[in-house]
């Protein structure tokens, strides 16, 4: 018994010190997963519903998620803005918080999501070495954001299948994209919850009677689709008249792609085939994104710059141009802002009776003056009644 | 749903094997390796990661 003691002390030490490691691990992840983001209503937000008041079957879950309605004074068309499609794109998510906390409007109305997959925000890439958190700086501190990941939280929604069969198309996709909700369009009602996410989404497009729903990404600089507006073949002229119009008058460049038929589960493809509106879907460049980073850290996040993946735009491996300056979280939301108000004033030009008319968003040189946080109010003075949590 | 609860089940076995090893295990070595393994087993069970 006497020469068991040293091995009983020793094999207690170690599980003493795994605890204390699964500790601070597992506070780490519980914060991280339970961080609330402030939003503070903007003077158009007429309306907060949930994803749950147009289909019951996602009530109560993770992805019940806050839809923020901006209404003006005279009727006119609808535009769906989602965010957080893909949360750890977060020029997206930025771009939509900057729409419901400034927008006014005029004519029309715009509703907003800003966590579409609510679950992936929740977790960061496994291995993925990802920073749990990002700040924006504001005069008033700085706003904290869940870093995020493509895939829904395998918390919510596990285990995955071997191969993923979309519904209705039945096409055989990769297996971790049943998480995925930009490949689970258009939803099914008693599907997985990403799928139950899809179906409610598609429900509010056709209860809404939207007219153009419009999906913000950002993509890595190694992949072909991106600096583009990808358009389902209802919304061709329009993107192509965005493009153009962004091109001769903004101070960058944006493409225009058509939604290919045979690729299914995305939103620019299922949304323009299963409901009457126009589907768009927004990239910008993300190096954080790219396979040849160097350290995957919040500057990296938030101001673009990497040398590897400059070194990999050397060698001609880059669909997008990458330099010294890299690609900063300003100049990324404020691409997406000017293009969503492009499209929002060619569209009004073409459909007076339908008109979507913004004011108070800024436009891209606007973002990149005075900063994204310029735009992001401080919760401690939200009125009451007008402060939410994502 | 089943079939989320037959996974839990089954990542609960697992670590209890674990911990069966490691209270067996004559090795400082091996010990450390079976508490690094079992961590995310737990993680998961307390549904934290």
């Amino acid at each position: 018994m006497s020469a068991n003691i040293p091995m009983i002390c020793r094999k207690t030490l170690i599980s003493l010190s795994g605890l204390i490691l699964l500790i601070f691990a597992g506070l780490s992840f519980y914060k991280s997963r339970h961080l609330k983001e402030p939003v503070v209503l903007g003077p158009a937000v007429s309306r907060v519903k949930t994803l749950s008041d147009y289909f019951e079957g996602i009530r109560g879950s993770i992805n019940d998620v806050n839809i923020y309605v901006c209404e003006g004074p005279q009727p006119g068309g609808t535009i769906l803005l989602l965010g957080g499609t893909h949360p750890e794109e977060p020029a997206a998510r930025l771009a939509a918080w900057i729409f419901v906390e400034n927008a006014k409007i005029k004519q029309g109305r715009l509703i907003v999501i800003l966590s579409a997959n609510r679950s992936a925000t929740t977790v960061t890439r496994l291995g993925g070495g990802y920073p749990a958190d990002y700040t924006i700086p504001t005069s008033w501190g700085g706003q904290t954001f869940r870093m995020g990941d493509r895939w829904s939280n395998p918390l919510d929604q596990w285990p995955d299948p071997e191969v993923y069969i979309h519904y209705p198309s039945r096409q055989e996709l990769a297996y971790v994209d049943i998480r995925n909700l930009n490949r689970t369009w258009p939803g099914r009602a008693n599907g997985t919850l990403t799928e139950k996410t899809c179906y409610a989404l598609t429900q509010l497009i056709r209860q809404e009677k939207v007219d153009i729903a419009i999906d913000l990404h950002e993509a890595e600089l190694q992949y072909p689709v991106i600096s583009t507006i990808v358009a389902h073949e209802k919304g061709q002229d329009l993107a192509a008249m965005a493009s153009m119009m962004i091109t001769g008058t903004e101070d960058f460049d944006i493409g225009m792609e058509n939604s290919p038929y045979a690729l299914r589960g995305l939103s620019h493809r299922e949304i323009g085939d299963h409901t009457d509106a126009i589907s768009l879907l927004l990239e910008t460049p993300e190096p954080f994104l790219d396979a040849t980073r160097g350290r995957t850290d919040r500057a990296l996040l938030l101001e673009g710059k990497d040398k590897f993946v400059m070194k990999a735009g050397q060698h001609g491996l880059l669909f997008e141009k990458m330099d010294e300056n890299g690609w900063p979280i300003d100049v990324r939301v404020g691409r997406h802002c000017s293009t969503v108000l492009h499209i929002a004033d060619l569209w009004s030009e073409e459909h007076p009776d339908l008109s979507i008319k913004l004011t108070q968003i800024p436009r891209y040189a606007d973002v990149i003056h005075n900063g994204t946080g310029f735009y992001l109010h401080n919760p401690k003075h939200a009125e009451s009644g007008r402060l939410y949590f994502e | 749903m089943i079939i989320t609860l037959l996974y839990y089940l089954l990542t609960g076995f697992i670590a209890v094997l674990m911990v069966c090893n490691l209270v067996r295990s004559k090795k400082w070595q091996e010990e450390i390796l079976y508490i690094l393994v079992l961590m995310p087993f737990l993680l998961r069970l307390l549904r934290l990661k």
